[in-house]
């Protein structure tokens, strides 16, 4: 008798530790429904995010529209190639460059562009500049649903970031997947553990006090489990973000979020 | 170069009592952070923020480092006349950033 | 209660972990947080021995703050903000941070309405108090409690 209690309380006590909505078996498309980390900022924060003059993000999205518009003498300004904007091209990021048949992040896409095309120099990672277009371009895609495609060439990336997401690292020995899939909406000490979506990105964030890339989140999140992180603008993390992006397909653009 | 953000009205009645924002991007490092390497990050921040209407002071602030990055103000002046409004930031090493917006008072 | 070498062994511990704690406060690198003293000295430099009202002044913080870095404040102090009476400043002090002095606002007739609004950092769940001097020279002060706590995944 006591073991049928012991058994049943396990069970309620097992269903009661894992989030009702991750599929454990569904690798690719995990949650029934998808969470933005939005939902789980402070009304206040969230007030901040949705404020078009205050989100501090715009600092750098006005940025972006004056560099996107800036020609120097015979070189194009990106303007006069994409005079009707680019809404809705962030949503298909990480992208195939048909040229090359490299995986390119909007980074990525945005430097290419300006060696190609401009005869300008690739522009560092993490620097105002690239941070500023990068914010710029994805900010005009706010609101529409992200929807990257993982077939043809992109599909040994798509594996190659599926793969890193699975894999445990670092003196804790984690996984992305044990955190924010297995975990996701349960408890780390004072925070909510998000579903882990780059949809926001290049986001604000309140701890860096700055805007900053997706791969910069990717490696406080490696350094977060104590395992080494890679470069920035290295492939894995690129096909990292094909895989994170098709993992939120449907997501709404956010840039430039802002979170904690 | 900083990137300013200021919310103006553009009109205003005479007499009323408008709400302005100014935005500015800084790091307004506080002297007390670490690098990587536990190096110590000296202190940079913004000290005085003015704003002036039609060359008169109505409004300022005097910055300590518990002020947040990309220092954020709202406040309010009475419309008296139209004129130009100037927002001026400047910083403990003497550097010193300016916008300008045209207000009309009718 | 315990056999001798128990003893031995328990004390020994007692003082590794005393000095692993005095290791790891040394390396932690933590500033030397304000305390309400701290405060109060800020307060007398501003002030003077003037007297401090509650009252008239209303700043609001969130319950709970999102991140220390950024902290949404608000104050507001009643006042007609005419000639003869209006508020000439605001200054809000933290009783937690390394410097007790957060910002003063400088106002005066010309300001309409003595309302602001910034963000601030706070080093830890604190009372933060706003105190304004009217035109009159009066000191009046209103206060607001925030719980601030560290991000679970820290990279320090």
């Amino acid at each position: 008798m006591t073991n049928k209690i012991a058994w049943v309380l396990a069970m309620v006590l097992v269903s009661a530790c894992t989030p009702a909505d991750h599929r454990e078996n569904n690798l690719d498309a995990p949650f029934e429904r998808l969470q933005s980390g939005y939902d789980l900022l402070t009304p206040e924060t969230q007030a901040l995010q949705d404020d078009t003059f205050s989100n501090p993000g715009y600092l750098w999205v006005d940025r972006g529209a004056a560099l996107f518009g800036a020609g120097h003498g015979y070189t194009p300004s990106c303007a006069s190639c994409h005079a009707s904007g680019l809404i809705g091209a962030a949503a298909s990021y990480p992208a195939i460059d048909t040229a090359t048949g490299q995986l390119l992040n909007l980074e990525g896409r945005i430097n290419t562009c300006r060696e190609r095309h401009q005869n300008l120099p690739a522009l560092e990672h993490e620097s105002d500049d690239l941070l500023a277009l990068t914010v710029y371009v994805a900010n005009q895609s706010r609101g529409v649903p992200l929807s990257v495609d993982t077939g043809g060439a992109a599909a040994a990336h798509y594996a190659n970031g599926r793969d890193y997401f699975f894999t445990r690292r670092g003196q804790f020995n984690l996984s992305c997947h044990q955190c924010h899939d297995q975990n996701a909406g349960m408890r780390l000490r004072g925070d909510t553990i998000s579903q882990g979506h780059g949809n926001g990105f290049p986001a604000y964030r309140l701890e860096w006090q700055t805007l900053g890339s997706l791969q910069r989140r990717i490696r406080d999140c490696d350094t977060g489990v104590r395992a080494e992180p890679l470069s920035l603008g290295n492939q894995t993390y690129v096909d990292l973000e094909l895989y994170l992006n098709a993992r939120a397909n449907g997501l709404e653009i956010e840039s430039p979020a802002i979170r904690r | 170069m900083a990137s300013i953000r200021l919310s103006v009205p553009p009109t205003a009645k005479r007499g009323d009592v408008i709400e302005l924002k100014a935005l500015i991007q800084h790091p307004m490092e506080s002297g007390y952070r670490r690098g990587s390497r536990g190096e110590a990050i000296p202190r940079n921040i913004i000290t005085r923020f003015e704003c002036l209407y039609d060359g008169e002071r109505v409004f300022a602030a005097d910055f300590q480092p518990g002020i947040a990055a990309d220092p954020f103000l709202t406040f309010h002046t009475r419309a008296t006349q139209s004129g130009m409004l100037v927002f001026r930031w400047t910083d403990e090493h003497g550097e010193s950033w300016q916008e300008t917006a045209m207000l009309m008072v009718t | 209660m315990y056999s001798r070498s128990v003893q031995k062994a328990l004390n020994r511990r007692i003082l590794i972990r005393m000095g692993v704690g005095g290791i790891l406060i040394a390396a932690t690198h933590l500033p030397a947080l304000a305390g309400p003293d701290d405060l109060i000295q800020a307060q007398k430099i501003l002030f003077g021995d003037r007297p401090i009202r509650e009252g008239r002044v209303t700043l609001k913080l969130p319950a709970i703050a999102e991140n220390g870095y950024s902290v949404p404040l608000s104050v507001d102090v009643d006042s007609p903000m005419t000639d003869k009476d209006h508020v000439r400043q605001i200054a809000i002090f933290s009783p937690r941070n390394p410097i007790a002095e957060i910002v003063r606002f400088k106002l005066g007739p010309r300001a309409g309405r003595a309302a602001v609004s910034t963000r601030i950092r706070l080093g830890g769940t604190q009372t933060v108090q706003a105190v304004a001097e009217l035109s009159d020279g009066s000191l009046w002060s209103g206060s607001a409690t925030t719980v601030v706590t560290l991000a679970a995944c820290v990279v320090l």
